[in-house]
């Protein structure tokens, strides 16, 4: 009996009609985990192409590797090099990992069961968003936030952030950045501040850091790393934040693949780039002459423009509202940077604004095309007339 | 004069099983058949019983809505079947052949002097209305409305469908009469689409508007030419009629007989001998199938239609009314272990790089009707834009539709597409979406609701 034969079997109890077809889509979810089924096409196009939102959201899943690792490596990083014992690289991924697979496992085990009794409970097909998703949350959380508030952002971003709307492709907001906009505004000593951010800080007396933008919002003007530093990642920061040169090789995966939104990206860039530049010639604070350039390259801007704003749900759906969109995103993110000292990361709250305007955008660049038809219109009836 | 239409948004399919350009005669076929689902929304009216005599171009029923509108056998012999389904439905009516061949005969000889309401009675009678399709909401086409202008495509775009010309440059004369013939039905624009850069004989034709345009599927839709070349507005009616369909009508004309041959592109990876088969309309797959080399025990699926927007017919019945291609696919129903996982399962083309496919892409591919996946909401957003070369929001029509909104539909756009121009979406879509059947189900809502 092969593999097809034995799932086959233990399918049976939850087929059409059968005692347990209620719980049919949590084993389906795992029968198309291993098998793409051998469904054909019943209406419309007879051919179909080979992607599908398994094939797309795993894609973003490798696009995500690179600072992933890169993550956890900086989390033994950051915590060894301040203890100031000898380690080797083995040493700080062992650390690292540690720490953030029980997150990324606690991340997955939440939402997915959540997801899992909303499927059953609403009788759809387990969709494949939360894989994402559930890699996200951990991955823009600080390294030591207890696990059970991991939990608990996971299951207000999966119920309130998602499936209050309706499930995928309804929601408003990046589930991921709601988990963190949640933790951020509820636990907010667990998310800011100098003990957060390096592994074991709040335990250990010796070590601290804060992120860059944290030192530039309280004023400090010597900031101790150099622009190399910002662009590969050794600083302190959520887990996956820190390397620019990372979250690039995920854009190109992104964008080379198709799957990401390139508009979005650059928009983004130029909207932030523009605002920094502007504010680099008024300078009247830290932040506001901290070089536009190096805006980019710290704190959450480059993993929030390519893996959180380009979310096709929550982001602006036509292509020039994906344009406003991007630029929109980069700039609010400046703002909030320059003038809210509180809130020295901007990026999540600017996605996340953005996400509740991005159906606005998109209506008012579908008002302009519906205008053109009824233009249209009119100037036939008076052609004719 | 001629127009050039450049087309962007598009796709090509590279499927193995393309015609060759060998036109066969076919056998003449021992029974042919008229499915009323072929003409969306009619109900027939029968004319004939089970065992009557009927003789070609005399009518086997008419549209219960519309009593002008007549179909009419395309061949003499006898009624044998009237195939009803549930509430007595009736699904098809299948007529055996006689070995010699009568029809009726119309007298057309000064054609040439008719008014344009003579023309429409005379296709009206003979059977030739069907031909004449409306958009919006690709229905046959209402003989007492008069159309802002009409359409003919000599293109097709679609993966291993026909290439009309060939089947044209065997019919240049009835072409050229029926077109004369479609001219005088409206006071507007008669456009004729080329692809460009073919020096047809469709150029030579005078008082036509020919309209170049670049072959990139779906340019040779008659939805996407409309719409780039004279846009359909909330309340007006365009005419569409298929390439050959006009050389069936100046046939009418010049012979004073219905005779509706159809020359049938047979196509697709399983076939071993693609080409073009010369038969009559509704004539029965098996002789035809048989002679293109097909091994009929294997699970295959016929499509008459190509193979994007056509529709799936049994190999024991018979040719549609209005497909000039014939598209067979092997049935993929089966499992494929981790097929899900980027970069592994390459025998699939896909609009996204996430398999090495893109490498080749002068490869051509066997594929089967494997749904790649399953469906999913509406998820990713801007794929539909690129395949779709229209001015109109699809994603946004299709959410309109499914929630049923008409204002909404109307000022996105419903008037100007058909299920067709959406076959590209349904075949890119990552989330599986049934694009055209929503966009049907949005038509038929529209002409509930509005008419």
């Amino acid at each position: 009996m092969n593999i097809r034969e034995i799932l086959d079997t233990i399918k049976k109890p939850f087929g059409k009609g059968e005692k347990f077809e209620k719980f049919a889509p949590a084993v389906n979810a795992f029968d198309t985990f291993l098998y793409v089924p051998n469904h054909t096409t019943k209406h419309g196009s007879h051919i179909r192409d080979g992607v599908d939102l398994k094939r797309t959201m795993i894609t973003v899943i490798i696009a995500l590797l690179p600072a992933l690792f890169y993550g956890i490596y900086n989390t033994g990083f950051q915590y060894y090099s301040q203890i100031g014992t000898d380690f080797t690289t083995i040493d700080a991924v062992i650390h690292g990992s540690l720490k953030v697979l029980p997150m990324i496992a606690v991340s997955y085990i939440v939402g997915l069961t959540i997801e899992f009794a909303f499927a059953i409970f609403r009788g759809h097909e387990v969709n494949e968003g939360y894989l994402v998703t559930g890699l996200l949350i951990p991955m823009i959380m600080p390294v030591d936030i207890p696990l059970w508030m991991v939990a608990v952002s996971v299951a207000f971003a999966v119920l309130i952030g998602k499936e209050a709307f309706g499930g995928t492709g309804m929601n408003i907001l990046n589930p991921a950045l709601t988990a963190r906009a949640f933790a951020f505004f509820a636990y907010p000593t667990y998310m800011s501040g100098n003990k957060v951010w390096v592994s074991e800080a709040s335990k250990v007396d010796g070590i601290s850091g804060e992120t860059i933008l944290g030192m530039l919002a309280s004023g400090e003007t010597a900031v101790p790393y150099d622009i190399s530093q910002m662009f590969y990642g050794g600083i302190p920061g959520s887990i996956a934040e820190t390397s620019t040169l990372m979250v690039l090789v995920g854009a190109l995966i992104l964008i080379y693949t198709g799957v990401g939104s390139w508009r979005i990206m650059l928009g983004s860039v130029i909207g932030a780039a523009l605002t920094g530049w502007l504010f680099n010639l008024w300078g009247a604070n830290e932040l506001m002459s901290f070089n536009w350039f190096n805006h980019l390259i710290v704190g959450g801007f480059a993993f929030g423009v390519v893996f959180m704003a380009t979310d096709p749900v929550s982001a602006a759906q036509t292509t020039k509202g994906k344009w406003i969109y991007g630029l929109l995103v980069g700039l609010f993110c400046i703002l909030i940077r320059v003038f809210n000292p509180a809130y020295p990361e901007g990026v999540m709250l600017a996605i996340l604004l953005m996400n509740i305007f991005a159906p606005t955008i998109d209506h008012y660049v579908i008002e302009a095309n519906i205008n053109k038809r009824l233009n249209r219109k009119i100037k036939t009836n008076l052609k004719v007339a | 004069m001629s127009n050039d239409i450049r087309i962007k948004n598009g796709l090509t399919i590279n499927l193995k099983g393309a015609p060759e350009n060998i036109i066969k005669k076919a056998p003449f076929p021992k029974s042919v058949s008229l499915n009323p689902s072929d003409f969306h929304l009619i109900t027939p009216k029968m004319v004939v019983k089970v065992g009557d005599k009927i003789k070609s171009g005399e009518t086997v029923f008419y549209s219960k809505s519309n009593s002008d509108i007549k179909f009419c056998s395309p061949v003499s012999g006898k009624i044998a079947d009237i195939v009803r389904g549930a509430k007595r439905r009736i699904l098809e009516i299948i007529i055996d052949c006689d070995k010699e061949q009568k029809s009726i005969n119309h007298n057309f000889s000064k054609f040439k002097k008719f008014s344009r309401k003579e023309i429409i009675d005379s296709l009206l009678n003979s059977g030739c209305w069907p031909f004449i399709k409306q958009r919006p909401y690709d229905v046959i086409a209402n003989p007492h409305k008069e159309p802002k202008s009409i359409f003919v495509s000599t293109l097709n775009t679609a993966p291993i469908s026909a290439d009309l010309e060939i089947i044209l440059n065997e019919q240049k004369n009835e072409f050229k009469t029926g077109i004369g013939i479609l001219n005088k039905l409206t006071e507007g624009d008669l456009n004729i689409c080329v692809e460009k850069n073919h020096n047809s004989f469709i150029n030579e034709i005078d008082n036509v508007k020919v309209h170049n345009i670049n072959a990139l599927h779906p340019s040779g839709n008659v939805g996407v030419q409309i719409h780039h070349i004279d846009p359909i507005n909330s309340g007006e009616k365009v005419w569409v009629v298929g390439a050959e369909d006009v050389a069936l009508i100046g046939k009418l004309f010049l012979t004073g007989k219905f005779s509706p041959t159809r020359t049938i592109a047979v196509s697709g990876p399983p076939v071993k001998y693609p080409q073009y088969y010369k038969t009559i309309i509704g004539s029965k797959l098996f002789g035809i199938i048989e002679d293109a080399g097909i091994d009929t025990n294997l699970n295959l699926r016929y499509i008459n239609g190509d193979v994007l927007s056509g529709r799936i017919v049994d190999k024991d019945n018979y040719l549609g009314f209005y497909n000039n291609t014939l598209s067979i696919l092997r049935e993929g129903n089966n499992y494929k272990m981790f097929g899900w996982i980027p970069f592994i399962n390459n025998k699939v083309p896909s609009i996204y790089k996430t398999s090495f496919s893109w490498l080749f892409p002068n490869k051509k591919y066997d594929l089967d009707t494997n749904l790649n996946g399953e469906e999913r909401a509406f998820v990713v957003t801007g794929e539909m834009e690129n395949v779709f070369p229209m001015d109109i929001f699809p994603m946004q029509l299709l959410k309109e539709c499914m929630s049923g909104n008409i204002e909404k539909m109307e000022n996105l756009g419903i008037y100007e597409v058909a299920p067709e121009d959406f076959a590209l979406i349904d075949y890119s879509s990552s989330s599986k979406i049934e694009a055209q059947k929503i966009i049907r189900e949005g038509l038929d809502l529209m002409i509930s609701e509005v008419g």
